[in-house]
């Protein structure tokens, strides 16, 4: 992508790997990309293109998943040899406690609601 | 362990006894390790906002009898909201291009405008904050509104700190020029600035995107 980062002295940089900062061609691209990522789930949201709320619900996470991923690639320059590998597998390993720690609190309080002892609204008014 | 020995001269100091350390630093360059750790620090940060998303992925129904999202949010408003940041994410990227040419000049530029992008967008999330206040929907009113205000606060919050440090690092760039040590701070503000706007993403899909479906 660049010519590998040379310091003002002309010593090969180490802290620098080459093209860490990515380039004009490919902030441009990413920058394309979450315009059009950002603007199609707002259109379809309030232009309630698709009519059904779930199947928009799940469309716009899509989108957001992907939009995410061009972000990570394009303006956090993720990859797999940055750090030794070891940017990637930090991310992989908060990626994991992020799904256990949403998947699991909906998961458990949905149940949770779900199984609670029916309340009428004169009961919920008694309430201390 | 005291009475083994050992033959080999790396493990022994000069008096002849044993050594249980590394008996040299490996060379390590000033800075070396800054990157992977802040990366360490982002990938924290980012299990508070998980910890904050499941929050309000939880409590997001409960409106107590009060308003709920479709009564309180405004999508246009939002909508700029997440262009001022998208834009404040190119711009941060012109300024690390600039940076790597040594302009000063030119990164101090596009650093301001950044900034201001910053400051667009709380104003407009402040802006948005004190209409919801307004209106009687504070963060007291139902543990929608709690998790709300807490979710996109912190991002806020998040933010306000990314403007002080984009400002202070500006200060020191008009000092000391486009150092070593500057770029690497540059590149760490660079990061920070475009995870905050990787939150976002999540935060207008599923607050505010996914509130207007409920």
């Amino acid at each position: 992508m660049s010519e590998p980062a040379h310091t003002a002295d002309g010593h090969d940089d180490p802290h620098v790997e080459p093209g860490a900062h990515g380039s004009m061609g490919s902030y441009m691209i990413g920058f394309g990309l979450s315009v059009l990522l950002t603007a199609i789930p707002f259109w379809l949201v309030m232009g309630n293109v698709l009519g059904s709320a779930q199947t928009t619900g799940l469309v716009i996470m899509g989108f957001a998943v992907v939009q995410i991923v061009v972000h990570m690639i394009f303006f956090l320059h993720m990859n797999t040899r940055a750090e030794g590998g070891w940017s990637m597998m930090a991310l992989i390993f908060t990626l994991v406690l992020v799904v256990i720690t949403l998947s699991g609190s909906m998961w458990v309080m949905y149940h949770l609601n779900h199984n609670m002892m029916p309340m009428s609204a004169h009961d919920m008014s008694q309430m201390p | 362990m005291a009475n083994t020995t050992t033959s080999d001269s790396a493990f022994l100091d000069a008096q002849g006894n044993p050594l249980f350390h590394l008996a040299r630093e490996p060379h390590h360059p000033e800075g070396a390790s800054t990157m992977l750790g802040f990366w360490i620090y982002l990938m924290s940060d980012c299990l508070i906002f998980a910890c904050l998303f499941a929050t309000y992925g939880v409590l997001g129904g409960s409106y107590a009898a009060g308003p709920g999202p479709r009564d309180l949010f405004d999508l246009p408003l939002v909508a700029v909201n997440t262009a001022m940041l998208l834009l404040s994410s190119i711009t941060y990227g012109f300024a690390m291009l600039a940076m790597e040419k040594n302009r000063i000049a030119a990164t101090q530029l596009w650093l301001a405008v950044t900034g201001l992008f910053g400051l667009a967008f709380l104003c407009i999330e402040l802006y948005e904050f004190a209409h919801l206040i307004h209106e009687g929907a504070t963060p007291q009113r139902s543990a929608f509104l709690s998790a709300f205000f807490t979710l996109v606060g912190t991002h806020g919050l998040h933010v306000t700190f990314g403007i002080v440090w984009l400002v202070t690092l500006m200060v020191q760039v008009g000092r000391k020029g486009l150092i070593l040590a500057n770029k690497r701070r540059l590149m760490c503000l660079s990061m920070f600035w475009h995870f905050l706007d990787v939150i976002w993403i999540g935060v207008f899909t599923f607050v505010y995107l996914m509130g207007m479906l409920r």
